[in-house]
């Protein structure tokens, strides 16, 4: 009997759960991976799903994919490459079949795997012919068939029925990795708490998987993999959009400001409106605006009118608001911007993630027009970056881009809730009521910031603008030497933020010759590959930058400290070609993928490993 | 200051006011200025936004909270302002190139959503700070810089447009007649959601004239017509003028001929929501028909967007068991590790 299978115990796991756009294969990912954190192990998630919302069903195009890495250690990747693939059909083994590793398992419906679906997935003959298939274990499910027969006296009808077939899968890699299925439970009956039946059915086809898998013999053995050692307190699973939302929420209780977040919906940033959208008990205000200019204008507007305004967008809709970030340097006002990166150049790959929008956020608008640009780089620490970049905005009286990407916008992994009171207070510069003779322009010499009179307050009218202003009274100027003034003014106001952000750290060696120096959402991989390279006996560095413009201050004197400098990242060279401008005195290399997928741990450890020999 | 004691100079700015002279510009914000004082807000409650051209160096000449956006977008940030704060009194500013051709999206988009800001359209028919090319609001045919041979454009109607969004108010007025602006204003500044008033400015510079059919002195009573809700359709420098509903389309009629008496014309409703009649007032023109001025449609909406807003997050906030992020942070799905 099955029962007495072995259990073996792993360090941690991959799993890519893959089927059609609407085989349920997110839903399916994301209860695997809430199971897996509640259970205490470190987990890293990342869905990758097409654009087309339901592609032709069977084809490669609407394959959907969500991979789950999951751990004992600190897992910092959703992992390369999988240990075991979930195939709902033949086009997500044709997806997906690359990504598996030399001695993983696949688990696929072999209901779907009939001559059209075949062919629909662009294979000649038997997949697991034309695939390389050697030392990979195949398991032979019928799953839709099995699922069928689980429900056949429910009620329902077969369409129904069908759509309950992700649950027999969930149940087979849950047996396979010894979770417990009461969190799915728990979930379809919160989801389905007004249709019954759809709660029985998809329980009843859960545990049926489950115990498929457990009375089948083609597993030798299943898996158990320990809790992981992770820092006291109380958790939940979040992703990067969520955060986003989340901290610029914090940054206004804290700073007892309106939220107002005026946007566009746009892949993949919509999740931060969504999230915003939904939150009008804590009074947030959202404006869905009629396109991404009238959203970041409306944002201004209600930054003018006293709200901390943010705007959201991805890199298509950042071109388009360029000209009012302008705005919004030229009048001096606090608003947030976040560009959530993905392929580009113009619509590009809308679900895929890329950096590719660095030079656009520190340069793509007319004039000098200098904000700071910040980056997170982590799902969850885009709660933290969400903040500092609104308390950067209030503080210093300007716009702040903040920096993700699709990888960790959609990205989940396990957060230790926060303690509002840990996160530094939001000083709001906003005019004293009985200040005498205020001028708008007038600045705090120490940050050149100047100070915030909302409309509303007695004796404080004034009129900002889009012209040039006129040094201390905001009044429209042309006059040549103001222009230079002020020019001069605006980009030392920038350049003073830097007093305010943490020194560069660097992980790994201090003693290192190499430094990898990445930014922004690559850290999770480019930490692992250090783990990884250094494991084996090498000496490396890695200095991950969260703030872009301006850098921090120590930055000159960390990168002087190492003979190489490798700047990985996912464009073309951009930061690389930044830190020249910044810093000509030293040599940088550079790694770059642009395939609109994370970097693979794989890659980045022989890039190192060459960079470290030549 | 007692706000009952503010007079039209407290309203100005100490900038010097810098349209060419003759602009009827400088007439409309005299308008302006002798209705800021009867609108019952104070100074530092009331904002002017505007975008870019000649008009919208408006809010520089008013001594309020103001706005000087960029070009087309004075809608949104308006839409932002009013919805941050509800409690202002908001104007936007804009012209015939600003609100309607690069900032249309947001013209009807502010209508339609019929938030409580009053925008100000500021119509000459021509670029006037680009130094001269044709507007969308140019007649076809029109010959300017950018169509030395005539426009081939139909041009726009601000009233069509307005109506056409599902707009609340439109009104119409000449730069020239400013006690009548300064009485429209006041109306459209009571009316709760969004007001559009187009005034009829002459470009003295690049345009000089173009409403000059209607606004002569000679002729004017004869081509326009005022109307006042609750009263007749008569005009007419003798007031012998008269519109008439037949077949479904407006007809000029003459009083006493053919035996028709005041009793026979239409008689103004500008509150009905009906928008039919209100877009056949609006779209008449010279020659074919007088040019309505004064407010056509003035149709009470329920709620206003920016109140529709504040009411919905109270109701949610009310309702819900969250209210601060610990509440957040805390809900849902969590698990403690020990």
């Amino acid at each position: 009997m099955s029962k007495q299978a072995k259990v073996i115990e792993i360090e941690e796991v991959a799993i890519r759960f893959s089927g059609d756009s609407g085989d349920g294969m997110q839903l399916t990912g994301t209860l695997f991976s809430d199971t897996s954190a509640l259970y205490g192990n470190d987990v890293s998630t990342f869905p990758d799903y097409p654009a087309e919302i339901r592609a032709p069903q069977g084809t490669v195009g609407g394959v959907s994919g969500f991979q789950v890495h999951f751990g004992h250690t600190q897992i910092n990747t959703p992992g390369d490459y999988c240990d075991v693939l979930v195939a709902m059909n033949p086009a997500a083994l044709k997806a997906n079949f690359r990504w598996v590793k030399p001695d993983g398992i696949i688990i696929y419906d072999v209901d779907q795997f009939d001559a059209k679906n075949i062919e629909k997935a662009g294979y000649k003959s038997d997949p697991f012919e034309e695939e390389d298939v050697t030392g990979i274990q195949l398991i032979s499910a019928p799953i839709s068939n099995l699922t069928k027969e689980s429900l056949k006296d429910i009620g329902l009808d077969q369409k129904s029925i069908l759509r309950c077939k992700n649950m027999f899968a969930l149940g087979i890699v849950s047996w396979l990795y010894d979770r417990p299925l009461e969190h799915a439970v728990k979930f379809f009956n919160t989801k389905f708490a007004k249709k019954p039946i759809l709660v029985e059915a998809n329980t009843k086809v859960l545990y049926d998987g489950y115990y498929y898998a457990e009375t089948i013999e083609a597993f030798t053995s299943n898996f158990k993999v320990k809790p992981a050692d992770i820092e006291k307190g109380v958790y939940r699973s979040i992703n990067g959009n969520q955060a986003v939302a989340w901290g610029m929420m914090a940054a206004a209780e804290k700073a007892d400001l309106q939220l107002f977040c005026g946007s566009y919906p746009i892949t993949p940033a919509t999740g931060i409106l969504e999230e915003l959208a939904a939150r009008k008990d804590l009074r947030v205000k959202t404006f869905q605006a009629e396109d991404e200019i009238a959203g970041i204008c409306t944002s201004i507007g209600a930054s003018f009118a006293g709200s901390l305004a943010v705007t959201t967008t991805s890199g298509p809709g950042l071109a388009l608001k360029g000209e009012a970030i302008g705005l919004a340097v030229m009048t001096e006002l606090p608003l947030v911007i976040v560009d959530v990166q993905r392929g580009g150049p113009s619509t590009g790959l809308p679900t895929k993630t890329e950096q590719s929008d660095l030079m656009q956020a520190l340069y793509g608008r007319n004039g000098e027009s200098p904000v700071v640009v910040i980056a997170s780089s982590t799902p969850s620490n885009c709660f933290d970056y969400a903040y500092m970049a609104c308390k950067i905005a209030v503080e210093h009286m300007t716009p702040v881009i903040l920096l993700t990407d699709g990888f960790l916008a959609n990205g989940t992994e396990p957060w230790k809730i926060p303690d509002l009171n840990d996160f530094p207070e939001i000083k709001v510069p906003r005019v004293e009521r009985d200040t005498k003779n205020w001028q708008p322009y007038a600045r705090d010499p120490e940050t050149l910031t100047r100070t915030w009179a909302i409309p509303g307050t007695p004796g404080m009218e004034h009129r900002l603008g889009s012209l040039e202003k006129m040094n201390i009274t905001g009044t429209v100027s042309y006059v040549p030497e103001n222009h230079e003034l002020m020019s001069h003014i605006r980009d030392q106001k920038i350049q003073k933020v830097a007093k305010d952000i943490p020194p560069l750290e660097i992980v790994g060696d201090e003693d290192a010759d190499l430094l990898i120096i990445g930014w922004g959402g690559t850290y999770g991989h480019l930490v692992t590959a250090l783990t990884e390279v250094r494991r084996e006996g090498h000496k490396v560095a890695l200095a991950q930058f969260n703030y872009i413009f301006p850098l921090p201050s120590n930055t000159s004197e960390v990168l002087g400290r190492f003979k190489k400098l490798l700047v990985c990242e996912i464009n073309l060279g951009q930061f690389a070609n930044y830190l020249r401008m910044q810093h000509p005195e030293y040599p940088y290399r550079k790694f770059n993928k642009i395939m609109g997928l994370p970097f693979t741990v794989k890659d980045l450890t022989e890039a190192i490993v060459k960079n470290l020999e030549d | 200051m007692d706000i009952e004691q503010l007079k039209p100079e407290d309203f100005k700015s100490d900038q010097m006011v810098r349209w060419c002279a003759g602009c009827g510009d400088h007439a409309i914000l005299s308008s302006v200025l002798k209705a800021l004082p009867q609108l019952g807000y104070k100074h530092e409650d009331v904002v002017f936004v505007s975008g870019i051209g000649c008009s919208s160096r408006f809010p520089y000449y008013v001594n309020t909270y103001g706005f000087h956006g960029i070009h087309g977008r004075a809608m949104a940030v308006a839409s932002g302002v009013k919805t941050s704060n509800p409690n202002l009194c908001v104007f936007v500013i804009t012209g015939d190139g600003d609100g309607l051709a690069i900032g249309g999206n947001h013209f009807i988009h502010l209508v339609r959503r019929d938030i409580d800001v009053n925008l100000i359209l500021f119509n000459n028919r021509i670029y006037g700070l680009t130094k001269g090319q044709y507007s969308p609001t140019s007649k076809q045919g029109s010959v300017t810089k950018t169509s030395p041979f005539g426009t081939i454009e139909q041009p726009f109607k601000p009233g069509g447009i307005t109506i056409g969004a599902n707009g609340t108010f439109f009104a119409r007025t000449i730069d020239s007649m400013p006690k009548i602006s300064t009485e429209i204003l006041l109306e459209a500044a009571k009316h709760k959601g969004t007001s559009i008033t187009e005034v009829l400015q002459n470009c003295v510079i690049y345009n000089d004239m173009t409403f000059g059919d209607i606004t002569d002195r000679d002729n004017r009573d004869d081509r326009i017509i005022m109307l006042k809700h609750g009263e007749p359709m008569i005009y007419g420098k003798n007031q012998d003028k008269g519109l008439m509903m037949k077949d479904n389309q407006i007809h000029v009629v003459k009083l006493g001929e053919n035996g028709i008496s005041d009793k026979d014309l239409l008689v103004h409703d500008a509150h009905t929501e009906f928008a039919g009649i209100h877009l056949l007032l609006a779209n008449m023109d010279y020659p074919n028909f007088p040019v309505a001025l004064g407010v056509i449609r003035a149709c009470e909406s329920a709620k206003s967007y920016d109140v529709k807003m504040t009411d919905q997050i109270e109701a949610v906030h009310g309702k819900s068991k969250i209210h601060s992020m610990h509440d957040l942070m805390h809900s849902g799905s969590t698990w403690e590790v020990k």
